[in-house]
C-alpha cells in the first residue's frame, strides 16, 4: 500500500529511510521517525482494535501517552509484548503488531454482539449479574469474562531481554522538555546545578514541535533544538528522551522508565531493553504539560474521531493527514490551529465552534484563510461504523440546552477540542493538594508537599510568554539556592497569537428520540448513561462512582475522561466540580513493564549466592547442591546412579561406622570481644556463662523477649576476653542484629564488641568413631586424646603449617570435632582431610546425611526452632537458668508456656517400620474422626534411621511428655497418606549421649 | 523510599536500613520483679500512632548502628534522627 495520507513534504520523519512493517498480517511502509500510529494513519488505517466491553470498532484518539484506544500486541525479535500504545511505539524495520480484544479479527469481531446487547450491559452489570449462583463464578462466568475482556496476552516464555536499575542523584529533576522544561533546565544548568531533564517522547520540545510561535527570533522548534544541543554539551546535565517519569514517591524519590531498545528491531548486545532510574532530587520541576480533553457527543468513539491536537501533531511531526474532509469541533481557539494546518496543506476543514461570537488573532487568521466556520454549532453524533462517514450537526442555543435542526454533513474525521487538562499526576502523587481553577475548568496543583514546583500548562498557564518567564525564574531561583551561582540568563522574547476565552461546554445534549452512546471513558467503554445509572442507584462519592462504573480505571487512568466524568457528576448532583473532587492519582502514570520493575533481580540473580571456599572441590566430586538461605551447600555426593535416599543413607552410615567430613563453613560465626563479654553471653543465653573457662565450648540457647527460641549454637572461650559464637546458618544475620540491639540500646554500659566472622573461617566437621584417629594424624603435635581434648574442649593446632582452631563439638551425636582455618586455606584443609582420612574410610557427607544424624539423635534444628517453640518444647528446659535473668525469661512464666500439657518434642516411628512419614503431617488420635480432625501435633523432621534401618521422625506434640508409647495416626492430606505410628523418645540413638564423650 | 539521615553516615536511602519498632519502649531492668501487665506492655502492647512517632532503625547495610528516627507515620516526614545513646527530649 502506498502512503496515501502522507503529505508531499514536511514533518520531522526521515523520508530517506523507508521501513516496512506488518499490522494484522498485512504489510505496509512507513518512515524512520514514525510511530506505529502515524505510519498506519499514513496508510489510511483507522481501525486498530475493538473496545473493552462492547467490542465497538476503535481507531486512534491521541498521539501519545494519553491514547485510550490504539493498544496493540507487539512482536519483536521472537518475543511478544501486550499493552503497547501504537501512538508511542516507534516504527522499526520489520515491526509486527496485532489488534487485541477482537476475535476472529478486527474487521469481524464476534464480541461486537455486545454492542447490540448494550442495553443489557449497563454500569455494574457484572456486579449485579454474576453474583449468583455463587458456584458459577469460577467455573463459568469468570473464564468467560476473562476470555472476552483483556487488552492483550502476556508471553508465557522466559523473557530474554535484560532490564537495568540505576540510582541517581541530582539538584533539579525536570519532567518534560516542552517550553517550560527547557527554560528551567537551561536556567538551572547555567547556574551549575546538576540537572536531569526527562522527555517521554523520542523528540524533545513538547508543544514547540507543533505550535506556530517564535522564541528569540526563531521558530519555537528551532529554539528548542538549540537549547537541547547546548544542554547535551554540559557536563552537569543529563538529557534523556524516551524516558517517562511515572512515579513520585516519598522524600523526593522519583522513578523513571527509560526505553533503551524499544525503538530498535533488536536490543543491542550488552544493552538493556529498559532502564529504570531511581532518582533522588533536591528539587523537582513538573513541566508535564497538558492533555486536550474531548467534548462528549453521540458515537464519539467512532474511528476517525480524535483530539484536534493529535491531528495537528500527525500533520506537523509526521506529515500525515488524519483525513481529507476534516470536521473540527471546538469550544476554544486550539481547534483553529489544527484547522489552519489543514488549510495550509490544501485540505478544506469545516470548523464548528460552540461559542456564539468568539474573536481572537487565531480566529482572524482562520477567517482570512477562508476556512468555513460555523458558530454556535455542535456535532450531535458521528455516523459510520468502522470509520466516520458523516456527522450530524446542529446549531445550539445560548444556554446549550436546545439543538436546532439536525443536518448531515460529509466528513472523514472529526477533530475535537474541549480545551486543556493540566497533567497534575506527579504533583498529586507527591502529596500536593490540588485545587480547582475555575477559568480553565480543571484542577491545578495547590500547595506543594515535597520539593516540587509545577510550571507551564501543567500548572494551568497556557500563555507561552508567561510559561517562559515563570520557568526561567524557577529554574534560576531553585538552582541558585543550591549552587550559590547566579548567571542571570536573559529571557528571550516571545511571539505568539493571543487566544480568547474557551466555552465552558463539554457535552452535547441528546436530540429528541435518539439514544446515542456518548462515551466518557473510551478505554473502559463508560458512557454518560452509565454514570447516570450509578448516581441514580445512590453512588455519591466520586471514588465509588469510579469503581462501580470503571470510569478512569483503565490503563490510561482516565487521562482524557476524568474531568468530563467529574463535570457530569457535578451537573447531576448540582454541585460544583471542586465539591465533587477528583479520584486519587497513584503511580504509575502510565503502564510500566514488569521486567523493568524487576530489573536484574531474576532467577539466580534475585538473591546473592554464597559459596564456601571448598565449593569447587564439592563440584568436582559430584556434589548435588541445595539452597540453604543464600548459601549453596552439598546435599549429597552422588556415586554412580545413586538416588538422594541411597547416597544420604550411605553417607550417614559411614559417619556412624567410620568417619565423615562435612562442610560447616556456612554456620554463622560472631566474634565477641571485650571485658564484659561473659556478662553479655549470660544475658543473651538462657544458661549460665560467667564461669566458662578459657579453652572450653558451651552449647547455648537464646530467646526472643517473648520467650520463643530464637537460635542455638556453641560458643567457645578463645581467651580471657574473646569468645567465638556460632549460630545457625539461617539466623546468623538476625543474631548479630539482636546482639547489636542490646549492646547499643539496652545495655550500652557493657564493654563488648561483636563482629561477624562467618566469611573469615572455613569449617570442616569430622565425625565418627574413627574421627580421633584421623585428627591425631592431622595434628601429630597436639594431644587430642579424650583427656587432652575432652568433649566441649577447644585448642589451637598446627595444620600442615597453618594455624587451626579445633573444637570438640558434635551435631551428629558421634565422637566429632570441628576444624576451622582461615577461609583462604579452606580448600587446602579439606583436601588434606580427605587425603589423610582415606585409610579410615572417610567420606564427605552432605546436609541430607547431616539431618539424618541429628534427627535420630533428637538434636533440634530450624524445623523445631521454628519461631513457635519455647525451650521446654525442645526438651531444652535443662538449659534454662533458674537463678539469673536473661532475655525472654519473664515471658516463660506465661500460663500457656507453663501448662501441664504443653507441647514437647517426641520421636515418631511408623508401626510397620517401613513407611516414611512426610514432614508436615499432622498427628491425630482418630484417623476416621470428622473434619476438622483435632490436631495433636505435627511432624517437624523425618529421616531413615541408619542405626535401626527404619523410618524415624521428630514431632512437636501436645502433652508430649506423657505420650511416649501411645499409638496415633500421622495424616498428610497433601501426600494422601494416613500412617499408624507410635510415639517414642526423641533421643532415638544413644539416649545417654555416651558416644560424644567417648 | 524514605531518605534517612543516619547520624553517623549522613543521608542514606531506606533500603540500607531495617526497621526496629517503637523507640520509646523501655525494657524493664534485669532481675527486677515486673507485673504481667508491665511485661505485656513491654513485649506486645504498642500504640499505632498517626502522626509523630519515635522509632528505631538499624543501618544494617551501612555502619550497623541502631538509630532513633522521629517520623510522621501518615506523611512520612522525618523531623530528626538521633544516635542510640542520645536522649530524646
Amino acid at each position: 500500500m502506498n502512503q496515501a495520507f502522507r503529505i508531499g513534504d514536511g514533518g520531522l520523519v526521515n523520508r530517506d529511510k523507508k521501513l516496512s512493517f506488518k499490522f494484522n498480517g498485512k504489510s505496509y511502509f512507513g518512515f524512520e521517525g514514525d510511530t506505529l500510529a502515524s505510519a498506519l494513519l499514513a496508510n489510511g488505517v483507522h481501525l486498530v482494535g475493538r473496545s473493552f466491553k462492547y467490542h465497538r470498532p476503535r481507531g486512534f484518539f491521541g498521539a501519545g501517552v494519553d491514547e485510550p484506544y490504539a493498544i496493540v500486541q507487539l512482536y519483536r525479535n521472537g518475543e511478544t509484548e501486550p499493552n503497547i500504545k501504537a501512538t508511542e511505539q516507534e516504527l522499526f524495520e520489520g515491526l509486527e503488531a496485532k489488534s487485541v480484544n477482537c476475535w476472529p479479527s478486527v474487521n469481524f469481531d464476534i464480541g461486537a454482539i455486545n454492542n447490540f446487547l448494550k442495553i443489557f450491559l449497563p454500569a455494574g452489570f457484572y456486579y449485579k449479574t454474576f453474583m449468583w449462583p455463587k458456584s458459577f463464578w469460577y467455573r463459568i462466568y469468570e473464564p468467560f469474562i476473562r476470555k472476552a475482556a483483556g487488552l492483550g496476552v502476556a508471553s508465557t516464555k522466559h523473557d530474554n531481554e535484560r532490564y537495568e536499575h540505576k540510582y541517581e542523584y541530582c539538584d533539579l529533576l525536570i519532567a518534560g522538555s516542552g517550553p517550560s522544561g527547557l527554560s528551567s533546565a537551561y536556567a538551572a544548568a547555567k547556574n551549575g546545578a546538576r540537572v536531569i531533564l526527562a522527555e517521554d517522547k523520542p523528540r524533545f520540545g513538547g508543544s514547540l514541535l507543533t505550535s506556530d510561535v517564535n522564541i528569540g527570533n526563531q521558530s519555537g522548534k528551532d529554539w528548542a533544538e538549540g537549547i537541547i544541543a547546548e544542554l547535551k554539551t554540559m557536563p552537569n546535565v543529563v538529557v534523556k528522551n524516551r524516558s517517562q517519569i511515572f512515579g513520585y514517591y516519598d522524600h523526593n524519590m522519583l522513578v523513571m522508565s527509560e526505553k533503551v531498545s524499544d525503538h530498535l528491531p533488536k536490543t543491542k548486545k550488552y544493552h538493556p531493553n529498559k532502564r529504570l532510574w531511581y532518582i533522588r532530587a533536591k528539587e523537582v520541576l513538573i513541566s508535564s504539560g497538558s492533555i486536550e480533553r474531548p467534548i462528549v457527543f453521540g458515537n464519539n468513539d467512532t474511528p476517525g474521531v480524535m483530539l484536534s491536537s493529535a491531528a495537528k501533531e500527525y500533520l506537523k511531526v509526521y506529515g500525515v493527514l488524519v483525513g481529507k474532509k476534516p470536521l473540527v469541533f471546538t469550544n476554544n481557539d486550539s481547534g483553529y490551529e489544527t484547522a489552519i494546518e489543514f488549510k495550509k496543506h490544501g485540505v478544506d476543514p469545516i470548523v464548528l465552534d460552540s461559542r456564539k461570537n468568539p474573536k481572537s488573532e487565531i480566529i482572524d487568521e482562520a477567517k482570512n484563510l477562508g476556512i468555513n466556520i460555523k458558530n454556535s454549532y455542535v456535532v450531535v453524533a458521528a455516523q459510520g461504523y468502522k470509520k466516520v462517514k458523516s456527522a450530524e450537526i446542529a446549531s445550539i442555543s445560548d444556554d446549550k440546552k436546545k439543538l436546532g435542526k439536525i443536518e448531515s454533513i460529509n466528513c472523514d474525521c472529526i477533530c475535537v477540542s474541549g480545551f486543556w487538562t493540566p497533567t497534575i499526576h506527579l504533583a498529586s502523587q507527591s502529596g500536593n493538594k490540588t485545587k480547582f481553577k475555575e477559568e480553565i475548568d480543571a484542577f491545578v496543583p495547590g500547595v506543594s508537599k515535597q520539593n516540587e514546583t509545577t510550571l507551564g500548562s501543567a500548572n494551568g498557564v497556557f500563555s507561552l510568554e508567561e510559561t517562559l518567564k515563570t520557568s526561567f525564574s524557577a529554574g534560576s531561583e531553585l538552582s541558585k539556592k543550591i549552587t550559590k551561582n547566579d548567571n542571570n540568563i536573559a529571557i528571550p522574547n516571545v511571539v505568539e497569537k493571543k487566544s480568547s476565552q474557551h466555552d465552558k461546554f463539554w457535552c452535547v445534549p441528546l436530540p429528541k428520540g435518539k439514544n446515542y452512546k456518548r462515551f466518557l471513558d473510551f478505554q473502559n467503554d463508560v458512557a454518560v448513561s452509565d454514570v447516570e445509572i450509578a448516581l441514580r442507584e445512590g453512588y455519591r462519592s466520586i471514588e465509588h462512582v469510579k469503581r462501580y462504573t470503571t470510569l478512569g480505571m483503565a490503563t490510561d487512568q482516565g487521562k482524557t475522561s476524568n474531568l468530563n466524568g467529574l463535570q457530569l457528576v457535578s451537573e447531576i448532583e448540582n454541585k460544583v466540580v471542586p465539591a465533587v473532587g477528583h479520584t486519587t492519582f497513584r503511580p504509575p502514570y502510565t503502564p510500566v513493564s514488569i521486567g523493568a520493575i524487576v530489573g536484574r533481580e531474576v532467577g539466580k540473580h534475585s538473591k546473592p549466592t554464597r559459596k564456601s571456599p571448598m565449593h569447587s572441590w564439592h563440584e568436582k566430586n559430584n556434589a548435588v547442591f541445595v539452597d540453604a538461605g543464600v548459601w549453596l551447600r552439598p546435599r549429597y555426593y552422588k556415586r554412580g546412579n545413586e538416588t538422594l535416599f541411597e547416597a544420604s543413607k550411605r553417607e550417614a552410615k559411614n559417619v556412624r561406622t567410620n568417619v565423615g567430613v562435612c562442610d560447616v563453613t556456612t554456620l554463622g560465626k560472631i566474634d565477641v570481644k571485650g571485658p564484659d563479654s561473659a556478662e553479655l553471653l549470660n544475658r543473651v543465653y538462657t544458661n549460665a556463662w560467667l564461669k566458662l573457662p578459657v579453652g572450653k565450648a558451651r552449647y547455648g540457647v537464646m530467646l526472643r523477649e517473648d520467650g520463643i527460641v530464637m537460635d542455638d549454637g556453641t560458643t567457645t572461650r578463645i581467651s580471657e576476653n574473646h569468645y567465638h559464637m556460632t549460630t545457625t546458618t539461617a539466623q546468623a544475620a538476625n543474631v548479630l542484629s539482636h546482639l547489636e540491639y542490646y549492646l547499643q540500646l539496652i545495655w550500652p554500659e557493657l564493654n563488648v564488641n561483636v563482629v561477624s566472622t562467618t566469611e573469615q573461617w572455613a569449617g570442616a566437621a569430622i565425625a565418627g568413631p574413627k574421627s580421633r584417629d584421623l585428627l591425631q594424624k592431622l595434628f601429630p603435635n597436639s594431644d587430642v586424646s579424650n583427656e587432652g581434648l575432652p568433649f566441649m574442649g577447644y585448642m589451637e593446632g598446627d595444620f600442615f603449617g597453618i594455624k587451626a582452631r579445633i573444637f570438640r563439638i558434635s551435631f551428629s551425636g558421634e565422637l566429632a570435632y570441628e576444624v576451622n582455618v582461615e577461609s583462604d586455606y579452606g580448600n587446602f584443609m579439606w583436601e588434606n582431610i580427605m587425603k589423610v582420612g582415606e585409610e579410615f574410610g572417610i567420606q564427605p557427607y552432605g546436609t541430607e546425611a547431616l539431618s539424618t544424624l541429628r534427627i535420630e539423635m533428637g538434636h533440634v534444628a530450624g524445623s523445631e526452632l521454628d519461631g513457635r517453640t519455647i525451650p521446654y518444647d525442645n526438651a531444652l528446659e535443662g538449659l534454662v537458668s533458674k537463678k539469673k535473668d536473661f532475655i525472654g525469661k519473664r515471658s516463660l512464666q506465661r500460663s500457656a508456656f507453663t501448662a501441664e500439657d504443653r507441647q514437647r518434642i517426641v520421636g515418631v516411628v511408623p508401626l510397620d517400620r517401613q513407611t516414611s512419614i512426610p514432614e508436615g503431617s499432622h498427628l491425630v488420635k482418630d484417623d476416621k474422626a470428622p473434619l476438622p480432625n483435632p490436631k495433636l501435633g505435627h511432624i517437624s523432621a523425618s529421616c531413615w534411621s541408619v542405626e535401626y534401618d527404619n523410618p524415624f521422625s521428630l514431632a512437636i506434640l501436645k502433652d508430649g511428655k506423657n505420650m511416649i508409647g501411645q499409638k496415633l495416626f500421622a495424616m498428610s492430606p497433601l501426600k494422601n497418606k494416613v500412617i499408624p505410628v507410635e510415639i517414642v523418645s526423641s533421643h532415638y540413638v544413644d539416649p545417654k549421649g555416651e558416644r560424644v564423650r567417648s | 523510599m524514605l531518605y534517612i539521615n543516619c547520624p553517623h553516615c549522613g543521608m542514606r536511602s531506606q533500603n540500607e536500613f531495617s526497621y526496629g519498632g517503637d523507640a520509646s519502649v523501655k525494657r524493664p531492668e534485669l532481675n527486677k520483679e515486673v507485673s504481667d501487665q508491665e511485661w505485656d506492655d513491654f513485649v506486645y502492647n504498642r500504640k499505632s500512632l498517626r502522626g509523630k512517632h519515635l522509632e528505631l532503625w538499624q543501618h544494617i547495610s551501612g555502619c550497623r548502628q541502631w538509630i532513633k528516627v522521629e517520623r510522621d507515620t501518615s506523611t512520612h516526614e522525618i523531623f530528626r534522627t538521633f544516635k542510640a545513646e542520645e536522649e530524646v527530649a
